[in-house]
């Protein structure tokens, strides 16, 4: 008898069937893995469980009663609790506010906070899951959060627990912790649906796995029956080759950074006089959890705040008071962690995206005031074939790409003019296999023709294959940056979260079940 | 320096202010219930026109005067749920949104007037609301006077204060209109209709700002005039940064004004012609400009404010 | 209710947003019409007539039509980076202001010198004005709807004390008005007969200006780029702050310059009636000029045509002349509507 199960559900947008006839069922206290790559549908068919979107067919079963479709409170009272990939909390707000909110009637005369609160212990203690009820959302770290979001959940009496991507933001030992939860919460007879595109947590954490690929199930098979290369094959359909990192001389210094340090706005620290040399032919990576420095760090990188103290030097020559105009003039390329907000202007053609950072050059303009459209359009065309962009010309406006497709002009605009420094941040995040393949390989050959790069991931296993050397940052500190072939994620783990490296052998020994490996084929 | 301080110590300055702050009490608290849920109402200004002509011709066609301030209201929240229709469910500019609506509830306010008044060429007048005063309380000497003999509009703007407080802090409606504004995809999250509870705060916050209107013409005065609003609803939208969202500083900020406003017709008079009138009249608007200088860095937007939200969209 | 966006929008589709605009307007006004118990077509015949009917009325509609160009192309520059100047009313009172200190006998240049000179005194008269809340917003982030809306009433009363008090003109009989331009201050009459004057000229030259600026040079793109997405302008190297301050010199300009073509061209003088809500009819006139340039002179001419015909109509039938501004609100939001039926679909689901 299963708790949940899904019936031949098939959703379309358009001309795009995000889920094709999709058919699942999940058993109590079981963890299902729901794997596939970014696009391939199962935030949509998490949705459409969840009543944010209506299915075109078929219908979801809970306990065997059909559960009303488009509706998020009949949802949430079959016993559907969903912990979304961005979590859904009001940061202004405390945590036992963000909790109750809907939980009574919304035309009561009182919110009942005293028994909130009482209930809210109670759980706290039977899930050891320990937060203060009153502290402001905005005060806490990304682990804590996520608590927040599962003792939500939990607070409406959750059966069934769907997580998107829940490790995406956790350092190792915040995923192992979450785990530890998880597997409590299935000893009390919950079931949990577990999405993501990582595969060793997934060989780690569920008791069997639906892939989908391109909205289709291609296959569901208990974990113990599973492997890690079989599965990335399924997810992407072929075998998965990744460029990999030749080794390589490193060449001159190329950017200097030395004693850098920044403030926010009320005068808080973001970063902590950090030290760095990136050389030519060297790709160095930034590891740590989100929130620590790594905005300030690519501001201050991409010549968007120059209110810091510190030295900057590109090939021994000050980069003070340099703005983004001139850090691309003088050879620096940036690609920004958000391409939609950042990245592209989505209402404005193609042709005018890729002038956007050099308006003003002899190229581009006449007297620095005239566009000159023809050069423009050329220069669009060109880009647009060498970096094999999808789209109907240098014309088409930009927002009707796919994400894929605007990272390929993002890293056009940065990469074609051949600059000596590049700063990747997040690069690759939420891309599908072929396109995550496409940005490595340009940054390989950036790195081949002399390129120093600095690339910024919360992903350790991007981190480790792509790059020669890895520093942490914590609170706005920086590591020294090490030899990648030396770091371990055990070690880069503790470091994310500030703890000093000295792995203990139970540190080691919790860590182990979690069977991450570092570098060769992986598809994660 | 002394004349003003001998202003200060009349009765007659309490007593004026505190009426004069009723409409900018209901108008900020409107105001500051649709920014509280994620939703800039720049109709104001029209919505508190739209009060002031509503519940005033109800009256003069002979209905009593808590039936038009009731009318007032209820016309109020039909502007706020045109607004609410276009910024909440089609997602539209809430700025241009607002400024239209502004421009159709004024124009057709006067519309409405002449087309029931072809004639009138000195304004006709009804018999406002009489002040009240409350027993006992209203003996007390000076604050007596100055607060408990008043219009009772006038002591429904000031309980509508601890009110608003309460609805927006201590229910669960409250916390939901809270988070809307704050992150409208957690209140989705939590099963509430979030496009409901926007669409329900805005109609409140404009019921509220046309009684703020009605005030105008059946409390403070007894007749309609055509530009009676004056800026005052945009001087409402400054109050409610001046006040950073909270109804209790909305009050302290609406009192400051209306003293001043007070203020500024008693100087006028005892200054005589050494400072023009104008200057005085200016001082509303530029204070408002002021405050909003002086809030500009503390201030804290709810989050969601201007943030549309669709249901379900893919991004 | 959903909203999609459309994969593509029809040049076509998007060319009759604003005909749809208007006859949805039009449609829901003869509601009041109706109201007023007279035949709909009947009341629209006589509009029309009292704007387009007579060579009387066309030369009216185009005179009244000068300042709202102006203030519509004030507005539509000034939307087009998302900064939001709904003070035209008050940067036009500014610009007339200047007009006035240097025109009426400060200064006495040849004509074809004292009118640019005016124009241009009105133009950084009301582009200073704007300065203020533009310097707020980027210095500040204070938010520049209430402020420049404030700035109106402040404008206003300081034009009341200038022409009751130190401005007033003495010959006025104690009216509270202004001496008159001197006469190589005036713009030209167009015609022999009727009040049509150059300013007409000065309003479709500015109207193809703004459209050559947004359309072919660096600082168009940049007031584009700042308005469709500031960070990411900010991010290629757009310096966003000063695109803002430039965008409001040009939109207080053309509002300042509404306000010297009002005093020079039409009325001779400052009074405190100049303009009857130039400013916020301005806002209607760029939003259903969908922000372009060139579209803003059809669209000043339909309104126009909408407050000169709505005077002779209330002359002919009982309709009350506010029905002009009904009109005008009412198209700033069917506007709202139709331009994102062009980009957006409604699906309703069962």
């Amino acid at each position: 008898m299963s708790t949940l199960s899904f019936n031949q559900i098939t959703k379309r947008f358009g001309s795009l069937t995000a889920n094709d006839s999709i058919t699942l069922s999940l058993g109590d206290s079981e963890i299902m893995a729901l794997l596939g790559e970014n696009g391939a549908g199962k935030t949509t068919l998490m949705n459409i469980l969840f009543g944010h979107y209506v299915a075109d067919e078929g219908s979801i079963e809970i306990d065997g009663q059909m559960l009303p479709p488009g509706s998020t409170e009949a949802a949430i009272k079959a016993g559907v609790g969903m912990v979304h990939q961005h979590f859904t909390l009001a940061d202004n707000l405390t945590v036992i506010e963000n909790i109750v909110l809907g939980t009574e009637s919304l035309w009561n005369w009182r919110q009942d906070m005293t028994a909130a609160r009482r209930k809210l212990v109670d759980m706290s203690e039977a899930y050891s899951l320990v937060i203060n009820p009153d502290a402001l959302v905005a005060d806490l770290s990304v682990g804590e959060r996520q608590r927040v979001e599962i003792m939500k959940a939990l607070y409406r009496d959750a059966r069934i627990l769907i997580l998107d991507e829940p490790t995406a933001v956790l350092t190792p030992q915040e995923t192992e912790n979450l785990f530890i939860t998880l597997r409590s919460l299935t000893d009390k007879g919950l079931s949990v649906i577990f999405i993501s595109h990582k595969l060793h947590e997934i060989l780690a954490i569920s008791d069997h796995v639906a892939v989908l690929r391109r909205g289709k199930i291609v296959g569901t098979i208990q974990t113990v029956d599973a492997d890690r290369n079989g599965l990335a094959e399924m997810m992407v359909g072929k075998a998965v080759i990744r460029p990999q990192l030749e080794s390589m001389e490193p060449g001159a210094p190329i950017l200097t950074i030395s004693g850098l340090s920044a403030t926010s706005h009320d005068k808080l620290p973001l970063l902590k006089s950090i030290d760095l040399i990136i050389h030519a032919h060297e790709i160095i990576g930034i590891a740590g959890v989100a929130g620590n420095g790594q905005v300030a760090l690519a501001d201050v990188l991409s010549g968007l705040n120059q209110q810091y103290s510190g030295a900057l030097e590109l090939h021994n020559e000050t980069l003070t008071d340099a703005g983004p105009s001139e850090f691309v003039a003088r050879g620096i390329g940036r690609i920004p962690e958000d391409r939609h907000a950042r990245g592209m202007i989505g209402d404005m053609d193609i042709w005018e995206n890729l002038i956007s950072e050099d308006l003003r050059s002899k190229q581009v303009s006449r007297w620095k005031t005239i566009i000159n459209k023809k050069v423009a359009i050329d220069r669009a065309e060109r880009l647009i074939d060498s970096y094999d962009v999808r789209c109907k010309g240098p014309l088409a406006q930009t927002k009707l790409l796919s994400g894929g497709n605007i990272q390929k002009l993002i890293l056009a605009r940065a990469l074609s003019p051949k600059p000596d420094f590049i700063l990747a941040n997040q690069p690759v995040r939420g891309l599908d296999e072929g396109a995550i393949a496409y940005v490595h390989e340009q940054l390989f050959a950036a790195r081949k023709r002399g390129a120093a790069i600095l690339l910024i991931s919360e992903d350790l296993d991007e981190l480790l294959s792509l790059c020669d050397r890895i520093a942490v940052i914590y609170q706005g500190e920086l590591s020294p940056a090490l030899p990648a072939s030396s770091r371990t994620v055990t070690e880069l783990g503790l470091m994310m979260a500030g703890q000093a490296v000295q792995p203990t052998p139970k540190n080691e020994e919790l860590y182990s079940s979690v069977k991450f490996s570092a570098g060769g084929t992986n598809a994660n | 320096m002394s004349e003003l301080i001998d202003i200060l110590l009349t009765t007659g300055f309490w007593a004026a202010t505190i009426r004069i702050v009723s409409p900018l009490i209901f108008g900020t608290l409107g105001e500051l219930i649709c920014e509280r849920a994620g939703v800039l109402n720049l109709g104001i200004e029209g919505i508190m026109t739209v009060g002031a002509m509503s519940g005033w011709m109800w009256v003069y066609q002979g209905g009593d005067l808590w039936g038009g301030v009731l009318f007032a209201a209820s016309m109020g929240a039909l502007f706020g749920l045109l607004h609410a229709t276009f910024t909440v469910h089609l997602c539209l500019s809430q700025h241009v949104t607002g400024i239209g609506i502004t421009l159709f509830a004024s124009s057709l306010s006067y519309f409405v007037y002449r087309m029931l008044l072809p004639s009138a060429t000195t304004p006709p007048k009804i018999e406002p609301f009489q002040n009240y005063p409350i027993p006992l309380l209203s003996d007390i000497p000076m604050v007596g006077e100055a607060l408990f003999n008043q219009s009772p509009l006038t002591y429904l703007a000031l309980l509508c204060v601890p009110i608003v407080w309460y609805m927006l802090h201590r229910t669960p409606i409250g916390l939901a209109v809270r988070m809307a504004g704050e992150n409208p995809v957690a209140v989705e999250a939590q099963g509430i209709n979030v496009l409901a509870v926007r669409t329900g705060a805005v109609m409140v916050g404009s019921a509220l700002m046309a009684v703020g209107g009605a005030f105008i013409t059946m409390s403070w005065f007894d007749a309609f005039y055509f530009g009676m609003v004056n800026g005052r609803g945009w001087i409402c939208v400054a109050l409610v940064i001046f006040a950073s969202w909270k109804p209790g500083k909305a009050l302290l900020g609406a009192l400051l004004f209306a003293g001043l406003e007070a203020m500024q017709v008693r100087a006028q008079l005892s200054s005589g012609t050494v400072i023009p009138y104008q200057f005085f009249l200016m001082l509303p608007y530029v204070m408002s400009i002021l405050a909003m200088i002086v809030m500009a860095r503390k201030a804290k937007y709810p989050q969601a404010l201007l943030v549309p939200f669709r249901r379900g969209e893919r991004v | 209710m959903q909203i999609e966006l459309r994969d593509h929008t029809s040049l076509l589709r998007a060319g009759m947003a604003p005909i749809a605009a208007v006859f949805a307007t039009l449609v829901i006004c003869s509601a009041l019409i109706l109201w007023a118990d007279v035949p709909v077509l009947e009341a629209y015949a006589l509009l029309f007539k009292g704007a387009f009917g007579s060579s009387f009325a066309l030369k009216e509609t185009f005179t009244r039509s000068i300042p709202l160009m102006l203030t519509g192309l004030a507005v539509a520059v000034a939307f087009r980076s998302k900064f939001y100047n709904i003070g035209a009313e008050g940067q036009l009172y500014a610009g007339a202001l200047a007009s006035v200190y240097f025109g009426t006998g400060l200064i006495d240049l040849p004509v074809f010198i004292m009118v640019p000179f005016l124009l241009l005194v009105g133009a950084l008269a009301g582009g200073a004005l704007l300065l203020v809340p533009v310097l707020l917003k980027t210095k500040l982030k204070v938010d520049e709807v209430v402020t420049t809306l404030l700035l109106n009433f402040v404008m206003l009363l300081m034009v009341s004390y200038l022409i009751e008090g130190p401005w007033r003109d003495p010959m006025a009989m104690g009216w509270p008005q202004t001496a008159s331009i001197v006469d190589n201050g005036v713009l030209p009459a167009l015609l022999t007969k009727g009040r049509l004057h150059a300013g007409l000229i000065v309003a479709l030259l500015a109207a193809v200006l703004v459209w050559a600026v947004m359309r072919f040079t660096v600082l168009g793109y940049e007031i584009k780029a700042v308005g469709f997405n500031a960070k990411a302008a900010e991010f290629s190297g757009i310096n966003v702050n000063k695109t803002v301050v430039y965008t409001a010199l040009i939109s207080g300009g053309l509002a300042g310059i509404a306000g010297v073509s009002e005093v020079a061209g039409l009325k001779g003088y400052l009074t405190l009636d100049l303009s009857p809500g130039f400013g916020y009819t301005g806002v209607a006139v760029a939003m259903l000029a969908r922000l372009h340039p060139l579209s803003v002179v059809p669209a000043a001419l339909f309104l126009s045509s909408i407050y000169v015909g709505a005077d002779s109509m209330s002359r002919a039938v009982n309709i009350p002349t506010y029905i002009a501004d009904v009109l005008v609100g009412v198209s700033v939001l069917a506007i709202l509507v139709c331009v994102m039926l062009t980009q957006y679909k409604i699906r309703f689901r069962q």
